[in-house]
């Protein structure tokens, strides 16, 4: 007898991108959410506020800055919840300490990012791509990071999962970075199936809690992480600690934690690189692009293939740790490469880092509020 | 061993290398004495129990004892422990601070934690300056006396911890100092089972940078200080307003019947969920 084929439950839906980054929360397990209200990322929390609730043990808080709203998720994260909060420029400066602490704590927890036009109060209602070096370098000290980006919205769904799932996975904070015009483009979206979805939730410890070592220097890098109140009673704190996670200075224990830190990020760099190769296969010419700039570039190159123009995309989703085996491929493969982006050049300084003289990179920046547009990168890409 | 040594070893993490960090003669110690006999004459189990601290002297309290403990960054320890709370509302959580972490840096947290009422018990531990950092003045330094960074003596008003609190609408606020230890004992065991936000304010001098400013010579010398300036709140009421200034008030100056944060949210979960 034929085995019984289920009926998938996947709903379509018309939404935001930022509507869809609550939609991907909670198909994660997400079941707490403090923060504080910024334009544009405020239907995050306002759609947080009617949802949340509603699910057993839900908790929804509006806190009373930027800071106390990431202290807040921390915090629930330590007691076992998967905890996010959302964010625009000014209130992701005020967090910067935050994520540093959750970085040395291993704490996860998913931060989306609504990037508008900075610095300081800037264009509120306007799109922009400034904040991609400070997601990577904005708290202080040396850490890893992983960040993610979304162009549209039913990437912001997926992403939001991911990132959950490599928060979860990698006991470290994930960066989500939106941009004002991906979190406010409505369109039809597709929820898939909860059963189809993979979800990671965190390891929690097995062992004797005599046993237990909270930030052990095992193979994977990550110890497992019980919540407060569980019978695993162990010190969580911001100074550099040994493996029972108290206070130390001697050296050879900082250096440990450290180089851990680092590695257990490093080590699973295959599974945390994410990037699209659209109509790569052949290019001589490739456009390097992320997030809603990506969405442009795909139609440019579309239409420059039209025009027998040999064009290439390549769409990095995962920004940091930046996709370097990726972006050599295309480089080894094309004498030209262009990277459109809305800022200064953040992401064309990584890609110069790497391509150290092989091929020509065009930097294609708009800094003036607005999107970059398919015409202006099929421009630039017919121009070689 | 004295009964209450005992008792307090127990709670003790014997893992954690001694000594501790607190100078000879401060306060904290006390205070971390009056939190492990609270906390045990309570009955509270250890795992249930959650410290988190902010940053400085009073900052390290926790890594010495067997709770679940977060050390947390400047200011911002009343921001984890509303997320730990909200989380999981069975647990107790108990906030340590200082006055410069608590009024200084973290103003606005305690302002919101107290106005929102949600089910924590802090304990401000003010003893008048920065003192991990070497004596910089801080927010509760009095008028004229000195610091490091106040070497003309200090110009500005002090800020009064348990007024901020009261006003601000903790339905739980008490003063307290290091010489009334039984007093202590008191009014952190009321301020745990406070349902609502419960913060004591616990006067604990530094005289190695305080004392070493301000003319007092030993700890013996800032703590006689101290015993002296303190008065109860009822015999502060019968004192001549000459004798006033200066007194250092103890005693509970609000105490008001009302439902944690935390349990207003349950309330609405059931509610929408229909299982009321």
């Amino acid at each position: 007898m034929a085995a019984k084929s289920r009926k998938k439950r996947t709903t379509e839906i018309f939404a935001l991108g930022n509507e869809a980054v609550v939609e991907g929360a909670l198909l994660a397990g997400c079941t707490f959410y403090a923060g504080y209200p910024i334009t544009p990322s405020t239907e995050i929390a306002e759609e947080m506020s009617a949802r949340l609730p509603r699910l057993r043990g839900g908790v929804f808080i509006q806190m009373e800055d930027e800071i106390a709203g990431l202290g807040a998720v921390i915090g629930a994260s330590l007691a076992g919840r998967k905890a996010m909060t959302a964010t625009s420029g000014p209130g992701f400066s005020l967090m910067q300490e935050h994520i540093g602490y959750a970085c040395i704590t291993e704490v996860p927890l998913v931060l989306a990012n609504v990037m508008r036009t900075g610095p300081s109060t800037g264009m509120p209602t306007s799109p922009a791509q400034g904040d991609v070096q400070q997601a990577r370098w904005g708290t202080h000290g040396d850490h890893p990071i992983i960040v993610l980006s979304a162009g549209d919205v039913q990437e912001c769904l997926h992403m939001t999962v991911t990132a959950f799932n490599f928060a979860e996975k990698y006991r470290t904070p994930v960066i989500l970075l939106l941009d004002e015009v991906t979190a406010h483009t409505r369109e039809k979206i597709t929820l898939p199936d909860p059963d189809d979805t993979y979800v990671f939730s965190r390891l929690t410890p097995s062992m004797p809690p005599e046993w237990y070592l909270p930030y052990e220097d095992n193979m994977r890098g990550v110890s497992p992480m019980p919540p407060l109140g569980s019978g695993y009673r162990y010190h969580v704190t911001g100074l550099i600690h040994d493996d029972h996670g108290y206070p130390t200075s001697n050296p050879k224990e900082v250096e440990q934690l450290m180089q851990r830190l680092f590695r257990k990020i490093d080590q699973f760099f295959y599974d945390i690189q994410m990037v699209d190769e659209i109509m790569c296969e052949d290019a001589e010419i490739c456009v390097i692009a992320y997030g809603c700039v990506a969405r442009a570039a795909e139609l440019a190159v579309q239409q420059a293939r039209e025009r027998g123009e040999k064009a290439g995309l390549l769409k990095l989703k995962t920004l940091f740790p930046f996709p370097r085996p990726a972006v050599e491929k295309m480089i080894r493969k094309c004498p030209t490469l262009i990277v459109p982006e809305m800022n200064m050049g953040q992401m064309s300084r990584e890609i110069k880092r790497v391509n150290n003289g092989q091929s020509k990179i065009h930097t294609l920046n708009r800094v003036d509020g607005q999107i970059i547009t398919p015409g202006q990168i099929l421009s630039r890409i017919l121009k070689g | 061993m004295a009964k209450v040594t005992q008792l307090i070893h127990n709670y003790l993490r014997h893992s954690k290398r001694f000594p501790h960090v607190f100078c000879p003669g401060c306060g904290h110690g006390i205070v971390l004495g009056s939190l492990i006999r609270s906390v045990h004459s309570l009955g509270l189990a250890k795992d249930d129990v959650v410290l988190v601290a902010g940053i400085g002297c009073s900052g390290r309290i926790p890594v010495y004892v067997d709770f679940n403990s977060v050390h947390t960054t400047h200011g911002r320890a009343l921001t984890f422990a509303t997320g730990i709370k909200m989380a999981n509302p069975r647990l107790t959580v108990i906030v340590i601070m200082g006055d410069g972490d608590a009024l200084s840096i973290g103003g606005n947290h305690l302002i919101h934690a107290a106005r929102r009422n949600i089910g924590l018990a802090a304990l401000v531990l003010n003893n008048h300056i920065y003192g991990m950092t070497g004596g910089q003045s801080s927010c509760t330094t009095p008028l004229g006396s000195y610091s490091t960074t106040t070497p003309f003596g200090q110009l500005e008003e002090e800020f009064d911890i348990s007024r901020v609190a009261k006003v601000c609408g903790s339905s739980f606020v008490a003063r307290t100092t290091v010489m009334q230890a039984r007093h202590m004992d008191k009014m952190i065991s009321t301020a745990i089972t406070h349902p609502g936000f419960g913060m004591v304010e616990i006067i604990s001098p530094c005289h190695t940078q305080f004392g070493r400013k301000n003319r007092f010579k030993t700890s013996v010398d800032m703590y006689r200080w101290l015993q002296k300036k303190s008065v109860s709140l009822d015999k502060f009421q019968e004192l001549p307003p000459e004798k006033r200034k200066d007194a250092v008030v103890t005693g509970i100056f609000e105490q008001k019947d009302c439902i944690g944060l935390e349990e207003k949210h349950a309330r609405m979960r059931r509610e929408l969920r229909g299982e009321t």
